[in-house]
């Protein structure tokens, strides 16, 4: 079946199978290998992106189910001129994180968090992220990253 | 100094835009195809007959293969090979390949999976280590270490301490799960391009499994999205299925594991159980200790016996004990066989001890940390471990440190006064120290080499054998490599990963990596620095200011090169380079280390493995619901010392991540098989790792001062896998906690303490009658859907 949604501001359309994922047809029809894959059933947070403006784990979510949306996803969220978001910049300079492996999903993440929070205190970005994980930091620098982000504006 | 920064992880910048890639990332070559397996659906059988016959009906499926297809060997194993690569005729854990698949793509392979007929007489199978001991079922001899004369001491002994301790498994959960990509070359060449932190160990494997030499193979590595230890060995597997499809067929394979596969079919921490006696005098002085461990190995030896080593190794931990007697087997199981993950059998060493320290305060109704600190190593001959090696340390400095700056008598005092009164809650302290001994015991494993090459720009590359799985190894040795050469570290480029360009490489493990890779690093850096400055020796020299040659005087710094005598006539770095390719001066070279004066002999059980120790100490408060058994971390404060950091803001990541991965251990991480020995605690959402709420609300890390540290490479100390044992002082304060129910009375609990494990341990503690089950006990097996419900007691005998 044909899918088209906007992707990161592009139009894009593409003939997939009715079971492909929003997070398959991102990475194998678009190239767009950013949003990783954790656990494939809703738990990890690492495949997570912008849809509509809401944060969702696009490992549960069929591409068709799409149709006509919106998409961010972490290759859109710096500007055009490759200057980062605040986010992108706070996981490095603050060390939020290490693999790097969850880094997509926790930034998508916390752009939701602070598009509707943005001065979350220690406590609030705690439960905000609750459905990322993260297994390398600790968490610790996240919270620091985010905060520094918090800051920035 | 280019050392001591804190810089941004080497690939943060492409990682928070989601352009630096994994293996799976990878684009998708021409004609690549799509790999996976059918594993035994049972535990422990024999396998009677495959039938494929179906699978060619299947549009896109494009081969199958099973041990008959194998070229070369079917046996691997990383000291003794023991587990094959395919099933022949007994299947000895659940999942463990038996047929490869390969197709065109990923629907094509999920059709034929149901396809592949499978035929298996069942057996019963063992899975905990008490049923390994009923079938008398090991891997390999025991191992011993021994001193002075224990029983005698029991026998003079003012108290008697004797139990059992238990440490339970844990799934190293690396976000990306295993993945391989393996591609065709010229006549028997083979590429491979893997998740791993052995590349070399994968170069070996295949070449063996195809029957061609070793300089057939490639293998590299970019990345890893998580390793901690599991992608040592384990990424074995995974790289055999893909090089034999691309053997067999010629085309490029592709193979990546779903979570719920990862965790069903690899190995992970290895669950011990410990039966000890301790002879403690009046004053608590612990005089001597005997400690039988037994570890579940699972089906295939694996790692299994330099675990059990580096766990003998550990039980001491920061304590001096003059007559003790150690010994250690691995059980076999029908498990997959267990494997390495941070911390390697310290983690569960150091457990029995940091246990035993709380039953000696319990008995003797004595703070604990009186009782640590005055069984502490210290000065000769209270600083010689049970296999000899000396403890140069500031162990006694440290647990004072942060005895004060954890104002822990205060809290302690504070604490019980809250248990006196409080009818909901209890609340614990403790204060536990850790030493951790750096460098593989498999001595041969100490070496390390590393390339560097200098571009006409001025520009560097810097390869070695180690691989980056998040620790920060890359972005160390670049910063090494940019100090040695005067230089910023921005001119600095670590490359892949490749056994093309560093040969018979150890693993990226046991918190070596920077040490070993940086110093080798470095070895060629001062080759190179030394040819340079005989040739900017030669530039500068002018003999009509009478300025001699004179390569000492020859000063790189800040990317800049310049004589001493003469600082206003400077060239960058990149114009020497330049020039000195012009005059055919050497831009290359390859630096070795080896680790010098470590050497065990495990039959003895004596020597000095360890180049040096990482030691710390933490102070962990908790507080328990009594009603649900519920506990949560309050505060943790963490003092390391880890000589001079070369980079300070990965070293914190490195002791946080650490510490929040030891608390998952001791604390919420439980993995629960049924009795047929499938994994039910298969995926996340059953398996539960700490997540922003378990961090606790405050966390203070501080790093001792050290005026003289004995570390490695710019007297920098390991950081990797020592934080993680930090966590340990929340266990400890945990058993303080339920002590206060029954003072005096040993509080019997195993790791991880659960909220259900702590809500046992508090019944039982009340009333042992009304306790349902065992505390401290190895995490009972559940029996099969439609089985009678056994007797949670009778489970683990
Ligand atoms: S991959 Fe989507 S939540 Fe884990
Ligand atoms: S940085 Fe590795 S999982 Fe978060």
């Amino acid at each position: 079946m044909k899918v088209s949604m906007t992707v990161n501001g592009v139009a894009v359309s593409h003939d997939v199978e009715p079971r492909t994922l929003l997070v398959q047809f991102l990475r194998e029809n678009l190239g767009l290998t950013g949003t990783h894959v954790g656990c494939d059933t809703s738990s990890c947070g690492a495949c997570t992106l912008i849809l509509n403006g809401e944060a969702v784990k696009s490992c549960s979510l069929l591409a068709a189910q799409c149709e006509g949306a919106e998409v961010t996803t972490i290759e859109g969220l710096a500007a055009s001129d490759g200057t980062l978001h605040p986010i992108q910049e706070g996981f490095r300079e603050k060390h939020g994180l290490q693999c790097g492996y969850c880094t997509p999903g926790m930034i998508m993440s916390s752009v939701q968090l602070l598009q509707r929070n943005p001065n979350p205190s220690d406590q609030e970005i705690r439960h905000a992220l609750e459905g990322n994980f993260c297994r390398c930091t600790g968490y610790d620098n996240i919270v620091k990253a985010v905060q520094w982000a918090a800051s920035q504006s | 100094m280019e050392t001591g920064k804190s810089l941004a992880h080497d690939s943060a910048e492409i990682q928070v835009t989601g352009a630096a890639l994994y293996t799976d990332d990878t684009v998708t070559n021409a004609g690549e195809l799509v790999v996976g397996f059918v594993g035994s659906p049972v535990a422990h059988g024999v396998l009677k007959r495959i039938d494929l016959s179906s699978l060619y009906r299947i549009p896109g499926f494009v081969a199958a293969f099973t041990w008959q297809d194998i070229p070369g060997v079917n046996l691997f194993g990383p000291v003794i090979a023991d587990e094959p690569f395919l099933v022949k005729d007994v299947c000895e854990y659940v999942g463990q390949p038996i047929v490869v698949l390969a197709a065109e793509n990923a629907s094509a392979l999920r059709k034929a999976r149901p396809q592949v007929q499978i035929e298996v007489e069942e057996e019963t199978p063992w899975l905990t280590i008490s049923q390994a001991l009923k079938q008398n079922s090991f891997l390999g001899t025991p191992r011993e270490i021994k001193r002075g004369d224990f029983e005698g001491a029991w026998r003079k002994a003012d108290h008697q301490i004797e139990g059992v301790f238990y440490s339970n498994g844990q799934e190293q959960f690396y976000l990306e799960s295993q993945a391989v990509i393996t591609h065709p070359g010229e006549g028997n060449e083979i590429l491979i391009q893997a998740s791993t932190q052995n590349p070399t160990e994968l170069q070996e494997v295949v070449a063996h499994m195809l029957g061609i030499g070793f300089n057939e193979v490639v293998c590299s590595c970019r990345r890893m999205g998580g390793a901690f230890g599991g992608k040592e060995t384990q990424a074995a597997l995974p790289a055999l299925m893909a090089a034999l499809v691309t053997k067999k067929t010629g085309r490029s394979a592709r193979i990546a594991y779903d979570k719920d596969t990862d965790m069903h079919v690899t190995g992970k921490r290895h669950p011990f159980r410990s039966e000890y006696q301790a002879a403690v005098d009046k004053e608590g002085n612990l005089l001597g200790l005997k400690v039988e461990l037994h570890s579940n190995g699972g089906a295939y030896t694996d790692l299994s016996l330099a675990i059990m080593e580096r766990a003998l190794l550990h039980v001491d931990n920061a304590y001096f004990i003059k007559n003790i007697t150690l010994r250690g087997q691995v059980c076999k199981t029908h498990l997959p066989p267990n494997t390495a993950f941070r911390g390697f059998g310290g983690p569960q060493g150091m457990a029995v001890i940091e246990n035993l320290m709380e039953d000696i305060a319990a008995k003797l109704r004595r703070d604990p940390y009186e009782i640590r600190s005055q069984n502490c190593y210290g000065n000769s001959p209270r600083d010689s471990t049970p296999y000899g090696q000396r403890v140069e340390s500031r162990l006694p400095q440290i647990l004072n440190q942060i005895h004060e700056s954890s104002d822990y008598k205060t809290r302690l005092e504070k604490i019980g006064q809250f248990n006196e009164t409080s009818l909901t809650h209890l609340r614990g302290i403790s204060l536990t120290p850790m030493k951790f001994g750096i460098s593989f015991t498999a001595t041969f494993l100490n070496q390390a080499n590393a390339l560097i090459n200098i571009l006409k720009d001025g520009s560097i590359q810097v390869s070695t054998g180690g691989t980056e799985m998040g620790q920060g190894l890359t972005v160390k040795i670049r910063q090494i490599v940019a100090e040695e050469l005067g230089v910023p570290s921005e001119q600095v480029k670590y490359m892949t990963t490749s056994t093309e360009k560093n040969h018979n490489t150890s693993p990226t493990a046991a918190s070596a990596g920077t040490d070993l890779n940086g110093m080798a690093a470095a070895n060629a850096c001062q080759a190179i620095r030394a040819r340079l400055a005989e040739f900017a020796a030669e530039l500068f020299a002018d003999t009509q200011v009478g300025l001699s040659k004179s390569p000492e005087a020859i000063e790189f710094s800040e990317g800049k090169v310049w004589d001493r005598r003469c600082p206003e006539k400077q060239v960058t770095f990149g114009e020497l380079a330049l020039q000195a390719y012009r005059n055919r001066v050497n831009l290359g070279e390859r630096g070795f280390y080896r680790t010098p004066g470590v050497g065990f002999n495990q039959f003895t059980g004596k020597g000095s493995p360890f180049h040096y120790y990482t030691t710390g100490a933490c102070v962990a408060e908790v507080e328990i619901d009594r009603f649900t058994g519920q506990w949560k971390l309050e505060r943790a404060d963490l003092l390391l010392d880890i000589g001079h950091s070369i980079n300070p803001g990965i070293d914190r990541g490195q002791i946080v991540g650490g510490f929040v991965q030891g608390l998952g251990w001791v604390s919420m991480e439980e993995l629960r098989y049924q009795e047929d020995g499938k994994l039910l605690s298969c995926s996340p959402t059953s398996y539960k790792i700490p997540n922003f709420g378990d961090l606790p609300k405050d966390l203070r890390i501080e790093l001792y001062e050290n005026p003289a540290p004995n570390g490695s490479i710019r007297k920098s100390k390991a950081v990797g896998e020592p934080p993680l044992m930090l966590a340990l002082a929340a266990f400890a304060a945990v058993k303080q906690a339920l002590g206060h129910i029954s003072p005096g009375k040993i509080v019997p609990l195993a790791i991880p303490a659960t909220s259900e494990e702590v809500l046992r341990c508090m019944t039982w503690l009340e009333d042992p009658e009304a306790a349902w089950g065992l505390t401290n006990s190895e995490i009972p097996l559940i029996s099969k859907p439609g089985q009678s419900h056994t007797n949670m007691a009778e489970k683990v005998a």
